[in-house]
C-alpha cells in the first residue's frame, strides 16, 4: 500500500519534470519564426501537466482516506466484535468451554489495544430451571469469564460483572436452539 | 396506625351465641381430619340470607355476602358447596333464623348448613350468621356483626375463619395476603393481592426487573431484589410507612428469607465471589455467613422455630435442597430423587418442605417430609410449575405455572387436590409468596 503510494508520488513529480526538459531542448533547435507556435504549445503541456497533477492529487487523496476508512473500520468492527461475539454454557453450568476460551483470548487481546476501555460481563441462563438459582448461575458465568480475562492480565478492576438470570432471552423460543442462544455471557463497553 | 384502630373498633361484634352445652367448644376438630383433611369433602348447604329489612341495598346484601361466603369456603377446599336449585327451603318465607327444619337439609345431603340474616340501615351492615350441624340437629357457631358497608368481606372473612376455626382448631388464612411478581405494567414488579385473588394493587413501581418478594413474619415488611440501580440488589420495604433499606453489595443480592419472629433475615449475596447465604439485619447489615463451601449456595427458607433453615446449593454437583441446623451448624441432604430441586418452602406447622423439581426441562411441585420421608409430586405433566409457598395454616400451597400458556398463579390443597388459578392479569405472572396471617387488616 505505502510502497504504491511511494511510486505514485514519484511518477507525479517526474513526469512533468520530463516534460520541461524535453521542451526546453527543443527551444535551442526551433527558429524565431516557431517561437508563437511554440509558446502555444508549451502552454498547452503546461495546461495539460498541471491538469495531470491535480488529477493525481486528487487520485491520492481519495486512497488516503480509503485507508482512513478502512482503517476506522477495522478498529470499529473489532469493537464491535468485542460487543457482539458471546461466549455460551451448557445447561447449569459455569464452565468455560474451548470455544467460549478462544473468544475470551480475543476479547483480552482487545482489551489490552484498548487500556482506557472498562467492560461489563453479563451472566445470562436459559428458561429451565427456576429464577432465583438462575441468578446466581448467571452470576457464576459472569465470574468465569471475569476470572478467564483476570488470567490473561486484564485488571479486575476493569471489568464488572452482573447476572440477569434467565430475565433477559436474546431467543424467546422454547427449544433447544433457543436455550442454546440464551445460555451466554455478553460484554458491554462502560 | 390510629386510623387502622378506629376501622377495627368499626366493625364489632355485637353478640356471640351459641347452644347450650357450650362444651362443644373445642370438640369440632372431628368434622375435618386433620391427617386427611381433602379425602372428603363435607357437603354444605348455604342458601341466600334472609333479608332482615326491606330494601334493594339489604336485597343485595343477602345475595352478595352469602355467595361470597360460599366461594369463600369452597376456596378452602374442606367442602362441597351444594346447588341451591335442590333446596327444600327459601330463607325468605323462613319467619325466625333460630328456627330450623333440618329434614329439609339432611334429605338433600348436606350435613352443614350456613343461615345468615341481613339487613342494611344508615349505611350500617348487621349479619347474622350461624353454621349448624344438621345431623345432630346442633348449633355450632353463631355470629352478630355489625359495621360499614365496604366491611361486607371482612364480616363474611371473619365469620368463615370462625367457622375453619372450629371445625379444623386454626384460623384457617382468611386475614392473609399473597405477594408476586407481575409483568402486568411491562416490567417486572412486585404485587399484592388478597388470599383469594381478590383486590390486587401493585407495590413497586421501580419499571425495571424486580423479583423474589418475600413477606416477614409479621407482615409488616416485605423483601425482595430489584435492578432499580441497574444490579440485582435487596430491598427491604416497610409496607404503611416509608422505612426501609437497600443491601447493594458487588455482585448478586438475592432470594430474601425473613427469620420468623426477628427483624432479621437471611439472603443470598455474592461479594465474596461466590454466591453464599448470610444472616442480615433487617437494617440491612450483615451479622454473619450462614453457609460456607464453595459453588452455589442460595435460597433460604426458616422454620418457624428458626432452629433450622433449608436452602439450595450445588455442592454436590447438581442443585439439591438441604437443611441446616443453626445451632450446631451440622448440615443434612434432603433431596436425592431428581437432578434439579430448587425453590424450597417451609411449611408453618413445621413437618414438610415443598419445592420445585426438575424432570425434563420443566419443573413440578414436589413435598417431602423433613425426615427425607414421604415424598409426593403434586402437580403432574400441566407445563412448568414453580415458586411454591404454603398458606399460613399449612391447608393451602400456592405457585406459578404455565398451563394455561403465560406464567400465572394457581392454588391448591397440600395434598395438590383442587388446583385452580388465583388470578390472571395482563402479562405473566411468578414467585407467589403467601403472607402469614395479617393482623389489623
Amino acid at each position: 500500500m505505502r510502497k504504491k503510494l511511494l511510486i505514485n508520488l514519484a511518477m507525479v513529480l517526474v513526469i512533468p519534470g520530463f516534460l520541461f526538459t524535453v521542451s526546453c531542448a527543443k527551444k535551442t533547435i526551433k527558429d524565431d519564426t516557431s517561437l508563437v507556435q511554440q509558446a502555444e504549445d508549451e502552454a498547452a503541456a503546461k495546461a495539460a501537466a498541471e491538469k495531470a497533477k491535480q488529477e493525481e492529487m486528487a487520485r491520492q487523496q481519495a486512497i488516503e482516506e480509503q485507508r482512513l476508512q478502512e482503517e476506522t473500520e477495522s478498529t470499529a468492527s473489532a469493537r464491535n466484535l468485542f460487543l457482539n461475539e458471546n461466549i455460551f454454557f451448557e445447561f447449569d453450568s459455569a464452565v468455560l468451554l474451548a470455544e467460549a476460551q478462544a473468544i475470551l483470548k480475543k476479547k483480552a487481546e482487545w482489551l489490552i489495544n484498548n487500556s482506557d476501555i472498562t467492560a461489563t460481563i453479563e451472566g445470562h441462563c436459559d428458561e429451565r430451571g427456576t429464577n432465583e438459582y438462575n441468578l446466581a448461575l448467571g452470576d457464576r458465568r459472569a465470574a468465569s469469564a471475569k476470572t478467564f480475562l483476570m488470567d490473561l492480565g486484564i485488571a479486575g478492576s476493569r471489568l464488572n460483572g452482573i447476572s440477569f438470570g434467565e430475565e433477559r432471552p436474546v431467543d424467546p423460543g422454547h427449544n433447544e436452539e433457543a436455550w442454546a442462544k440464551n445460555r451466554r455471557g455478553h460484554f458491554a463497553i462502560n | 396506625m390510629k386510623k387502622y384502630y378506629i376501622k377495627t373498633i368499626g366493625l364489632i361484634i355485637i353478640a356471640s351465641f351459641m347452644v347450650v352445652g357450650t362444651g362443644i367448644c373445642g370438640s369440632g376438630y372431628d368434622y375435618i381430619d386433620i391427617t386427611h383433611p381433602f379425602l372428603r369433602k363435607i357437603p354444605i348447604a348455604i342458601p341466600v340470607f334472609k333479608e332482615i329489612y326491606p330494601g334493594d341495598d339489604t336485597k343485595r346484601l343477602s345475595r352478595t355476602a352469602s355467595d361470597l361466603l360460599s366461594e369463600t369456603l369452597e376456596f378452602t377446599g374442606y367442602f362441597k358447596i351444594l346447588d341451591r336449585d335442590a333446596f327444600l327451603v327459601d330463607m325468605q318465607t323462613v319467619t325466625s333464623l333460630a328456627n330450623v327444619n333440618f329434614y329439609n337439609w339432611t334429605s338433600i345431603g348436606a350435613e352443614l348448613l350456613v343461615t345468615g340474616g341481613g339487613l342494611i340501615q344508615n349505611n350500617q351492615v348487621e349479619l347474622e350468621l350461624r353454621l349448624y350441624d344438621t345431623f345432630k340437629e346442633k348449633l355450632l357457631v353463631g355470629k352478630r356483626y355489625k359495621g360499614l358497608i365496604k366491611d361486607q368481606r371482612k364480616i363474611v372473612r371473619r365469620f368463615c375463619s370462625e367457622i375453619i376455626f372450629f371445625l379444623t382448631g386454626d384460623k384457617g388464612f382468611f386475614n392473609s395476603e399473597i405477594a408476586f411478581v407481575s409483568k402486568n405494567s411491562g416490567n417486572k414488579e412486585i404485587y399484592v393481592c388478597e388470599f383469594d385473588g381478590y383486590n390486587h394493587r401493585q407495590i413497586t413501581h421501580t419499571k425495571s426487573i424486580t423479583l423474589s418478594p418475600a413477606w416477614s413474619s409479621d407482615g409488616k415488611w416485605l423483601a425482595y431484589t430489584s435492578y432499580a440501580k441497574g444490579k440485582p440488589d435487596l430491598y427491604l420495604k416497610h409496607l404503611r410507612q416509608k422505612r426501609g433499606a437497600v443491601i447493594s453489595k458487588k455482585g448478586i443480592n438475592i432470594t430474601p428469607a425473613w427469620v420468623p419472629n426477628k427483624f432479621e433475615l437471611a439472603a443470598t449475596l455474592s461479594f465474596s465471589g461466590d454466591p453464599e447465604i448470610y444472616l442480615l439485619t433487617g437494617t440491612g447489615k450483615v451479622i454473619k455467613r450462614l453457609t460456607k463451601k464453595r459453588g452455589i449456595d442460595l435460597s433460604p427458607t426458616w422454620s418457624q422455630d428458626a432452629k433450622h433453615m433449608g436452602f439450595v446449593s450445588k455442592r454436590s454437583g447438581t442443585p439439591q435442597i438441604y437443611i441446616k441446623d443453626i445451632s450446631s451448624g451440622a448440615v443434612k441432604r434432603l433431596t436425592f430423587q431428581g437432578r434439579y430441586n430448587t425453590q424450597p418452602n417451609w411449611s408453618p406447622k413445621g413437618d414438610k418442605v415443598a419445592y420445585a423439581g426438575m424432570g425434563n426441562g420443566r419443573n413440578d411441585i414436589f413435598v417431602i417430609g423433613i425426615d427425607g420421608q414421604g415424598l409426593i409430586q403434586l402437580t403432574h405433566d400441566q407445563g412448568d410449575n414453580e415458586a411454591p409457598s404454603w398458606s399460613p395454616d399449612g391447608s393451602l400451597i400456592v405457585f406459578s405455572s404455565t398451563r394455561e400458556g403465560l406464567s400465572r398463579i394457581y392454588v391448591m390443597t397440600a395434598y395438590g387436590t383442587d388446583q385452580r388459578r388465583l388470578l390472571a392479569l395482563e402479562g405473566e405472572q411468578t414467585e407467589p409468596d403467601w403472607s402469614p396471617r395479617i393482623v389489623n387488616n
